[in-house]
């Protein structure tokens, strides 16, 4: 079987291509002008918009988000419920409703485009190259087929491996999850199992063809700490052995720190911040990085007031679509400093923030703006 | 000094089977908890889900039948009273839901919402009435214009404000939270929690507060009390449990809490490790032949452990 099916020969640096891809200057300048040599890239997703059809209008959920993923590398995605996430994540693999959703830019994966691509296309690609595992693992498993069946599933439509094959596939991908007794659990329901061991089963279903993605919407949301310890150090571990890439989605920071190579901040439908994680972490500078960081009870001695974003997200349909989606929570902050229109600009190497008020943002108790 | 007691509380709920549906085993949901109160602090109870931690806040409140046990309030026994509309008991203990969407009665107003809990308790005139209200929506920092909307035209942060505002409405003297951020985003949690420590400065509420995230817990609480399998294996103050745990529940527990310090991730991952050999190794001195927590033995005046006695002497 395929281990890599990201064809590294891929080469877009055809004259006629480069052309055509021009007018992604922002693309462009991001990854200084050499993004087209994506030799590096699993995938590359460019400009990308999703929007909803709300009473004959469609409303932006995701807007213009440009990422890439590389071989071995986790690729988080934060934000807060209705920034986005998860709608990216969903139009990636195209789980979306194609009446009511509209989907542009591109995203390439294998030298395909894949929102150009059909149903039939994307089923093959779906559960073979690219594995999906969800928040919820009692809803993604069928309650009335055994494990071992739904994990072989996969295996029969996207391998050529023989039932015998598939059963010993399965045992060996219970096993890798971690799951004790795998002759036993492969024969139960899902009812059967605790919500750890249901999770594991979900990446096990979602490792089982050795997809090259793998996208986590919130793997770890509904489990208890230990477990999610344990999920997190088996990601881990499959990833280094697999060399698979992961885009991991969620909204709990800590996560994101025990496990993320690299982070894009989401807010109301855009990236705001991208930046490797320990300079996330160490040097954010999009206000709404920054406060976000600043409320983990965790950073706060005890007994002290954790810091509030003032205002509220704003619901799909009241998103500003001018000018700097976060400046009405920063409200003291004058509106020359925000961007007409504002762009990403590397600050730092690998280091992004979406507008310039930035500059002018400070938490209570700092003195002056933030410098470079 | 305590206004509040709980002795030996102990919530079991039959596994029926067998031929004719007889009692077959228990499920010991909750099993020996223990806990006093004191007027102003804040109370943690911390476990994996299914450890029994939600059984206890309703047990205590009255949501959950007692198999046995008592609670003392204000020096009297009301064990049998919880749900009294009469008692002074139910109308000073108060909870705030995790889902505060599910909680609240979709067909009635704010204003209903509010005043269900001042119609119940409270012989107020109609003026009154509306006045207390208005006062409710100040404390929270709501406007007066929400008094005629309906639950689902507001967001969660402000569901789980009216929460809290209809917790308070009778002045009570404790608050049982039960997981009451949990479904909140990081910036409207740090909200819901600032407001939640204005309001005990202001009126010297106790909570007991509930939760799996021990983050959120060591912000908030001056004591905590682990549990797990329905029995407390640690209490103590917030430094007995973070800086000096002694069992290896909690040990493991907090190894396992995420950090937002990428830079130390491998040195956690190994420490983590180690615990968790360390648990697997050294789980059958902690736990009885039945796989049971331990009574509580003190190790100093507020810290409390689960261990045998041989495991004791070693400290």
């Amino acid at each position: 079987m395929c281990l890599h099916k990201a064809d590294s020969g891929r080469n877009y640096a055809d004259a006629k291509l480069i052309d055509k891809y021009n007018y992604f200057s922002d693309y462009l300048i991001k990854e200084g002008g050499d993004c087209l040599n994506t030799a590096n890239d699993l995938l590359t997703i460019r400009n990308l918009t999703t929007s909803f059809r709300i009473k004959e209008t469609y409303h932006a959920a995701v807007e213009d988000v440009s990422l890439s993923l590389k071989k071995n590398e986790v690729l988080a995605i934060v934000g807060e419920s209705g920034c986005g996430k998860s709608t990216l994540a969903t139009s990636i693999v195209g789980l979306y409703n194609t009446v009511n959703t509209k989907v542009t830019g591109e995203i390439f994966y294998n030298n395909q485009n894949l929102t150009q691509l059909n149903d039939e296309q994307f089923n093959s690609l779906r559960g073979n190259h690219i594995g999906f595992i969800f928040q919820d693992p009692l809803s993604a498993l069928n309650p009335l087929m055994r494990i071992g069946e739904q994990i072989a599933e996969g295996l029969m439509y996207h391998t050529k491996l023989s039932k015998q094959q598939r059963q010993e596939r399965v045992l060996e991908l219970l096993n890798q999850v971690g799951i004790t007794k795998p002759e036993r659990v492969a024969k139960q329901f899902p009812h059967q199992l605790s919500g750890g061991m249901r999770q594991r089963v979900v990446i096990a279903i979602a490792l089982s063809c050795k997809p090259s993605i793998l996208i986590a919407d919130e793997p770890t949301t509904a489990l208890d700490v230990t477990i999610q310890a344990q999920i997190l150090d088996l990601l881990k571990v499959l990833q280094s052995e697999t060399e698979t890439g992961i885009i991991l989605i969620t909204h709990d920071l800590g996560v994101v720190a025990e496990i993320a190579d690299r982070v894009a901040v989401m807010y109301a439908g855009e990236v705001v911040e991208e930046a490797p994680v320990q300079e996330l972490f160490t040097n954010a500078k999009h206000p709404y990085t920054r406060s976000l960081l600043n409320s983990i009870p965790q950073t706060h001695s005890e007994n002290e007031r954790l810091e509030v974003i003032q205002g509220m997200v704003p619901s799909l349909m009241n998103l500003p679509r001018e000018g700097c989606r976060f400046s009405a929570r920063i409200p003291w902050i004058d509106a020359s400093a925000h961007e007409r229109n504002p762009q990403l600009h590397e600050i730092a190497p690998g280091h992004f923030v979406r507008c310039t008020c930035w500059k002018h943002f400070h938490l209570e108790g700092e003195e002056g703006g933030g410098t470079v | 000094m305590s206004f509040m007691q709980i002795s030996d509380l102990n919530v079991h709920y039959p596994i029926r089977g067998g031929f004719f549906n007889t009692v077959i085993d228990k499920v010991y949901a909750v099993d020996g908890v223990t806990m006093e109160f004191e007027k102003g602090k804040t109370y943690g109870l911390v476990g994996e889900s299914g450890s029994g931690k939600s059984t206890t806040g309703k047990a205590i409140i009255g949501l959950e039948k007692i198999t046995s046990g008592q609670i003392f309030y204000e020096g009297e026994n009301v064990t049998n009273q919880r749900r009294k509309r009469d008692s002074a008991y139910n109308k000073d203990i108060q909870m705030i839901f995790q889902d505060s969407h599910s909680s609240m009665n979709p067909r009635k107003r704010v204003l209903d919402i509010l005043a269900e809990p001042l119609r119940n308790f409270m012989k107020l005139s109609d003026q009154e009435e509306r006045k207390r209200i208005k006062e409710l929506l100040a404390i929270v920092g709501m406007s007066e214009d929400v008094l005629l909307k309906y639950p689902h035209e507001f967001s969660g942060g402000q569901k789980q404000r009216l929460g809290i505002a209809r917790a308070v409405a009778c002045n009570p003297k404790m608050i049982i939270a039960d997981e009451p951020v949990s479904a909140l985003d990081l910036s409207v949690q740090a909200q819901v929690l600032n407001f939640m420590k204005d309001i005990q400065n202001e009126f010297g509420l106790s909570y007991l507060f509930i939760s799996h995230d021990l983050g959120v817990v060591k912000h908030m609480c001056d004591h905590i009390a682990i549990m797990y399998k329905g029995r407390f294996v640690e209490t103590g103050t917030r430094n007995d449990i973070y800086m000096n745990p002694q069992h290896i529940y909690t040990k493991r527990l907090l190894s396992a809490i995420p950090n937002i310090e990428p830079e130390t991730r491998s040195e956690r991952k190994i420490t983590r490790q180690d615990v968790e050999a360390n648990y697997q190794k050294e789980q059958h001195k902690y736990y009885d032949e039945h796989g049971k927590v331990y009574p509580l033995k003190s190790i100093s005046d507020t810290h409390k452990v689960a261990m045998s006695d041989i495991e004791r002497e070693g400290i």
